[in-house]
């Protein structure tokens, strides 16, 4: 009775997992098929090509004026590389301070945080457009890079906080009777011990600018100063469905690189949020 | 008179008020502090509040939203200045009260290494603070400004001026019926996905955890990983892709599994319907990983001992799971639930990238998907309804800020954390 009961257990189990892997596992294959395949239609697509053809993978590079992919890999790579180097600079300072010190206006400045969290920076579209006017920054990555900087600050800071208020006090005090400044304490107390929470800023500040397409759309407005969410698009959109072989291949292309490195680092990942997450 | 008020009255004139105090030195920055922001910003303050009421007068001088953002900007830059202002009037206050109590003002050095002691968080945080002004409380303050205006495509600059025009755009929301009508479908379909799609992949990801976590099972890891791949590819591809394999003619869900399921081609991106049901399945499957993920964290943590206990004490598989892995999956990862709702509330890549929102409705300038965040997109970027799509977005920032405050409150989380 006991044992048959753990069968069915067993086998629903292994029924779900593998259902489930087969649904995750089949659209990325159908992908990895369709960038093989030859011809830019669809419709004739396998996940095992007949004819296998690296065609696609090519056309990326040939570095024509309207498929700039080599150039749109690159904007995005710089554009993510300084948000996250930003972003962590910013944020384990403001962490610090907020977990740290008892400031006036501490606690105000946490709630404007929380709040500024849940309004979505894009509904902003117009002002963040008439500033790039302004400034005469209509297609810069820099202004775009600041731009996510500043919107990553209030989440991060929460997240940096919360798993700094988890490092013991003790630890400070020593290091200050023992003589140190702040800013010593802070570099080699401090920053060491939060390791993981920084691998979780350094992970959201890569790849919020990858994920983003609003704010990117609304500044960059050349095909050179693309990125590649906004350039894929385009790529899908602009034929429906004709060159969707090519963007299969582009998007292979991003996505091995960032996935090796999402799993290598989520191990970092769940630790740093669950410590972060309920000690708030 | 006492010596806090006589500094209190003169510090009206920064730097003044320190003199009084004879700290010729911090009085001195403080003067010059003020005469500096004044020069500096003269002309910017002087443009900026004329430019703010009127919103230009002449054409083709004055460009109303220039002038509008220029005097956001000096309101900001005004803000900053009464800080400094109020933080002088208090040293004043406070060294006169010292003063007046006959203790010892402090020396020079003792004020240097006081306002370095004090002054530290404000120092290594400020940059971050700057650019938040710069890059988001500014462009929302904006937003908010723009709602009150006319802003549209036939009332725009170099052509036209702008003018205020109180909450007349949102009462056209409620009165024009095209837009009421259209607001409250948003609505309505945003409340409803928000909350489908965020349980479902909750669910899910917790579901899985639990189902993988079991002592039996084997492969564990292998399982974790393809499990968490959806997670790890980036987000806009995995749209773009589902968006491809949807598609009504090519797309290989009609053309290879529903086909060889012998079922008819069903029309995901034409028919409203099968879009929303499409769009709920296919945030399951990108959002459940990251729940499924910090669940399997908690689900190590949760002490062996317990669940020995348990079965001495003959709990069944179902009620150790109610009893013990529910409530401290609940306890852990609570605050991480809340956030998967607003993220969807406020999900915008899925919407738009699958389907542009779209299959378009008659009479309604928002699609059949269309969330609120993708219509104020498409009013702001598409049909140049400035002022609608500010309004609009006040009245959502409004509702998710409540929510968010009522929930936090709730929770322990913000009395511990604030």
């Amino acid at each position: 009775m006991r044992n048959r009961s753990r069968l069915i257990r067993l086998t629903l189990s292994y029924g779900v997992l593998i259902v489930m892997s087969i649904m995750i596992l089949y659209p990325l294959a159908w992908t990895i098929g369709a960038s093989f395949n030859p011809g830019n239609s669809l419709i004739s697509t396998s996940i095992i090509p007949k004819n296998p053809t690296l065609a696609h993978y090519k056309e990326l590079f040939e570095g024509s004026a309207s498929l700039p992919y080599g150039q749109w890999y690159i904007n995005s790579v710089k554009i993510s590389f300084f948000t996250m180097v930003g972003a962590i600079i910013s944020v384990s300072f403001t962490g610090y301070a907020f977990s740290r010190f008892r400031f006036k206006g501490r606690k105000n400045t946490l709630t404007v945080f929380l709040l500024l969290q849940m309004i979505p920076q894009f509904s902003a579209l117009i002002a963040l457009f008439v500033l790039a006017q302004m400034l005469d920054m209509v297609n810069s990555h820099w202004l775009l890079i600041l731009l996510y900087i500043g919107g990553l600050i209030p989440m991060n800071t929460y997240l940096m906080k919360g798993y700094m208020d988890s490092i013991p006090m003790e630890l400070d005090e020593s290091a200050r009777i023992d003589g140190a400044s702040f800013t010593r304490t802070f570099w080699q107390i401090i920053m060491p011990l939060s390791k993981p929470m920084l691998a979780v800023v350094a992970m959201n500040g890569f790849t919020v600018p990858l994920g983003d397409f609003v704010l990117s759309s609304v500044i960059l407005r050349t095909t050179e100063a693309y990125t590649l969410p906004i350039g894929l698009f385009n790529l899908v959109n602009e034929v429906m469905g004709a060159s969707y072989t090519t963007f299969a291949a582009g998007a292979i292309l991003i996505s091995i690189p960032i996935a090796i490195v999402f799993l290598l680092l989520q191990r970092n990942f769940v630790s740093g949020l669950t410590t972060g997450g309920t000690k708030g | 008179m006492q010596h806090r008020k006589v500094a209190l009255l003169l510090s009206i004139i920064p730097g003044f008020g320190q003199f009084y105090h004879r700290q010729w030195l911090k009085g001195l920055l403080f003067l010059l502090i003020t005469v500096s922001f004044f020069v500096a910003f003269k002309d910017l303050l002087n443009m900026g509040l004329w430019g703010i009421v009127t919103l230009g007068t002449e054409l083709p001088r004055d460009n109303s939203i220039f002038l509008l953002a220029e005097g956001l900007i000096a309101l900001i830059v005004i803000f900053l200045g009464l800080i400094v202002y109020y933080l002088n009037l208090r040293d004043a206050y406070k060294t006169g009260i010292m003063r007046d109590n006959k203790q010892t003002l402090y020396t020079l050095r003792q004020q240097y290494q006081h306002v370095l002691f004090k002054g530290y968080p404000y120092l290594i945080s400020g940059p971050a603070f700057l650019l938040l002004l710069f890059a988001v409380v500014f462009p929302i303050l904006f937003s908010f400004a723009i709602a009150f205006t006319n802003y549209d495509l036939y009332n725009s600059p170099p052509a036209k001026l702008v003018e205020w025009v109180g909450f007349s755009t949102f009462k056209e929301i409620f009165t024009v019926d095209i837009w009421r009508s259209t607001f409250f479908d948003v609505l309505a379909w945003t409340v409803v996905w928000t909350i489908v799609a965020s349980t479902l992949q909750v669910a899910l990801g917790i579901f899985l955890a639990v189902v993988v976590n079991q002592k039996e099972i084997r492969f564990k890891k292998l399982f974790r990983t393809i499990l968490v791949l959806p997670w790890a590819v980036p987000g806009f591809v995995t749209i773009l892709i589902f968006a491809g394999l949807f598609n009504d003619s090519f797309g290989a869900v009609n053309n290879d599994i529903l086909a060889a399921l012998g079922i008819d081609a069903i029309p995901w991106l034409t028919d409203p319907n099968w879009a929303r049901f499409a769009l709920i399945m296919m945030q399951g499957w990108l959002g459940f990983p990251y729940i499924f993920l910090v669940t399997t964290g908690v689900l190590q943590s949760i002490p062996e001992d317990l669940y020995e206990a348990a079965t001495i004490d003959g709990a069944s598989a179902f009620s150790k799971f109610r009893h013990i892995t529910m409530p401290m999956i609940l306890l852990s990862i609570s605050p991480i639930i809340i956030t998967q709702f607003t993220f969807n509330f406020n999900n915008f890549n899925i919407i738009y990238l699958f389907n542009a929102g779209g299959p378009a409705v008659p009479d309604s300038t928002a699609g059949g998907t269309d969330i609120l965040v993708s219509w104020i997109y498409k009013l702001t970027m598409q049909s140049s309804q400035y002022a609608l799509a500010a309004a609009l977005t006040i009245m959502l920032s409004v509702v998710v800020v409540s929510i968010a405050l009522w929930q936090f409150r709730k929770s322990s989380t913000f009395k511990e954390g604030a």
